[in-house]
């Protein structure tokens, strides 16, 4: 219904617009000039006018209508229902949406089919009345829009206002969703510190969640939500990855920008951005399957005790996985340099290598630095190739040899699953999110601090 | 009708008989294609030792290709082509035995557009001395900052502000750092790519009052669109239009005698 209604909202759009704009061209005559706006502007006005009101009634009722609806009904047959539970009432609602409009009802009795006939009569007319609604609306604006077309009118100045308001709603939307995620992790890790104390969360050294007692009578063990193995997790593989991403990325972009022929340049850098587009899954498995059992092998062949999962695997498929990231950020930075300035250090006798390093890599700073933040943001980030290659083990080690575990690894394994969304099991993993949130964000930060110190400015 | 207008020149080149200076540069038979287009055609040239050649001519004549030749510039671009011999001090500067670099440390360069480097105005006059190990203390860079700055007029200007960055002097003063810049690796010789095309009368009367001090110790040779700077800085002048070195000269001959209709006609302002 909505879809169709929609439909024939765009219909009506695209109509009025060529009713506007062949209006303003007869207005016009041959004198074009005597007219404030361009015909095109009229056929705008025209179908924002006719539309714009009924689009405002559509959406606003088609998210309203079922609320009240089913407050309407669970009104006139809660009492003969005798349940009260919200859970109850939620069965009952879907329940009888289901006999009315099609589906498989839970429960079908003489009361739900009863309720299921007054829903289906009372959706008719909201439907009905929802139309005429927006059919006056339309035709309304239609007249007055059409009426409103003159020579004098400044329909252009309309139509940028309303286009104005339209960039500012979208803006909106997605600032708003941001605040929406912030705020919903904020409130249920205050669930999660409500039921284990923020202090052993943040310094525990242990992470055992999954010996949570189930049930009050079940010997429990001692489930520990220490938070400090998994940020050592994190920051230990996050580390090893840029070991490997930042000097790849940086000289590669290097080679890219100013050693590579045209040719070559044209086709290493999307070669080299295909990287980027490989899922995150297939590294992987390459982790899991390749690289671990080869670091292990070799670290046996040199006499060291290698876990067969490991940090280090998981670190440096990450560290290849985000090598497009720093190379094609910093390539672009680093061809922003102006030619002037190598120019002006060749002309001085210095040689290629030392205009990269002295000229141009400063230059090119604070872009290198924000390619580089991006890159360990993605890398905190990153989860499947953690729970191949690393594992879920929360040992508190910097050695890279061992399993490790990471607190997106944990996120996700918390939440996968049937779980109960009020044990401290399952929030624990908004007090992770949290957690991570606020180190990615404070690393922005510095790191922003940190480029606007000793960005070396080039007009 | 074909009067010459009358161009100030320098009193200097009236005394001094310039032809007696000792060539510094020689250009033998110079062509330089750009792929197929042949960019200069066959261009002799003495440039004097310790005074200044001007290059005149219209836009695309070749003047700055062949600038860019006597430092080899042009290598950076791959498709360019130069055949000849430039010398320079009878060191043919093509010569494959030719380290470039240590070409580019005698032969410095200022460009067109102001390009100081994004660092403070000491660094930027650092550079070159610290890249061509030229100092052992730092007692010795600061000096050469110091003496390359007062060379370049600048030091009154910035010595409380030596920390500060280059990029935010004027463009005067900015294209004065980069003489700086250019003249604390002491090279022999200056090329100078239109120097003051980006900048104020006031700021190139600087840079022109600079320029005919700097020829006590330094070869200049000088690109320029103003025929009225050309004959204010320079003791010599090349004029040149499609790739050829048409006439070659003293300077106030050029500008009041020349020999051909072509340096006539655009002297004159009859074209370019």
């Amino acid at each position: 219904m909505f879809l169709t209604l929609f439909g024939l909202l765009v219909a009506v759009a695209v109509a009025s617009f060529v009713i506007g704009r062949s209006r303003s061209v007869s207005l016009a005559g041959n004198n074009y000039a005597a007219m404030h706006s361009l015909p095109g502007y009229h056929g705008s006005w025209l179908a924002l006018t006719t539309v714009g009101i009924p689009l405002l009634i559509l959406i606003v009722w088609s998210i309203a209508a079922p609320n009240v609806l089913r407050q309407m009904l669970i009104g006139q047959f809660g009492a003969q229902l005798g349940a009260s539970s919200a859970a109850q009432l939620d069965g009952f609602w879907r329940d009888i949406q289901a006999l009315a409009f099609g589906g498989t009802p839970g429960i079908r009795d003489a009361v739900r089919t009863e309720a299921a006939g007054v829903l289906a009569s009372r959706q008719w007319v909201s439907t009905g009345l929802m139309i005429a609604a927006m059919a006056a609306a339309g035709i309304g604006g239609f007249m007055y829009g059409f009426g409103a077309i003159a020579p004098a009118f400044r329909a252009r100045h309309r139509v940028e206002a309303a286009v104005k308001v339209f960039l500012a709603v979208s803006a909106t939307i997605a600032i708003l969703t941001t605040i929406g995620i912030v705020v919903s992790l904020i409130t249920e890790s205050m669930r999660f510190f409500s039921l284990v104390s923020p202090i052993d969360f943040l310094f525990g050294l242990t992470w055992t969640p999954q010996q949570m007692a189930f049930r009050a009578d079940q010997v429990g063990g001692t489930a520990a939500f220490g938070f400090i193995p998994l940020l050592t997790g994190t920051l230990l593989i996050t580390f090893i990855a840029m070991i490997v991403a930042a000097p790849l990325g940086i000289m590669a972009a290097v080679y890219l920008s100013d050693y590579a022929t045209p040719q070559v340049r044209a086709v290493g850098k999307p070669v080299l951005e295909i990287l980027a587009g490989i899922p995150t899954v297939v590294y992987g498995f390459f982790a899991a399957l390749t690289v671990a059992p080869f670091i292990r092998n070799t670290g046996h062949a040199l006499g060291l005790e290698v876990a067969s999962e490991s940090a280090l695997a998981a670190g440096v498929v990450m560290g290849i996985m985000i090598v497009p990231f720093v190379s094609s950020l910093s390539d672009d930075v680093i061809n922003a340099v102006p030619q002037s300035l190598r120019d002006g250090s060749a002309g001085l006798g210095a040689t290629k290598s030392e205009t990269i390093r002295k000229v141009v890599l400063p230059a090119a700073l604070p872009g290198i630095v924000s390619a580089l933040v991006l890159a360990v943001s993605r890398a905190m980030g990153e989860t499947m190739i953690v729970v191949m290659a690393a594992g879920l083990a929360a040992n508190l080690t910097l050695n890279p040899l061992e399993a490790v575990t990471t607190v997106t690894v944990q996120i996700g394994t918390l939440l996968t699953g049937d779980q109960e969304f009020d044990s401290p099991k399952t929030l624990a993993a908004f007090g992770l999110g949290l957690v991570l949130f606020v180190v990615t964000l404070s690393l922005n930060l510095v790191a922003l601090r940190v480029v606007n110190k000793y960005r070396e400015q080039y007009d | 009708m074909n009067s010459l207008p009358t161009f100030q020149t320098t009193a200097t080149q009236s005394t001094a008989p310039v032809a007696a200076a000792r060539p510094k540069i020689t250009g033998r038979n110079v062509n330089v294609f750009y792929g197929e287009k042949h960019a200069i055609k066959d261009v002799n040239v003495d440039i004097p030792e310790r005074s200044v050649m001007a290059f005149i001519g219209p836009s695309g004549c070749g003047k700055s290709t062949f600038l860019r030749c006597i430092n080899r510039m042009n290598d950076t671009i791959s498709i360019c082509r130069v055949t000849g011999n430039i010398n320079i001090d009878e060191q043919d500067i093509y010569d494959r035995d030719l380290d470039v670099v240590q070409l580019r440390a005698r032969v410095g360069m200022v460009f067109q557009k102001p390009n100081p480097f994004p660092k403070s105005i000491y660094e930027n006059v650092a550079y070159g001395p610290r890249i061509h190990g030229l100092v052992k203390s730092k007692t010795d860079l600061d000096e050469i900052v110091e003496t390359s700055l007062k060379k370049a007029s600048l030091w009154n200007e910035v010595k409380d502000r030596l920390q500060e960055s280059g990029t935010g002097l004027s463009g005067g003063q900015q294209q004065r750092l980069c003489i700086a810049r250019a003249i604390a690796v002491s090279p022999e010789v200056i090329l100078m790519d239109e120097p003051c095309s980006a900048l104020d009368p006031i700021a190139t009367a600087k840079i022109e009052e600079l320029i005919d001090e700097l020829k006590q110790n330094f070869t200049i040779v000088i690109v320029t669109h103003s025929m009225q700077q050309a004959a204010r800085v320079s003791q010599r002048t090349a004029f040149f239009h499609l790739g050829i070195l048409v006439e070659e000269g003293a300077t106030d001959q050029i500008f009041t005698n020349p020999s051909d209709t072509r340096t006539r006609d655009y002297i004159t302002g009859r074209f370019g």
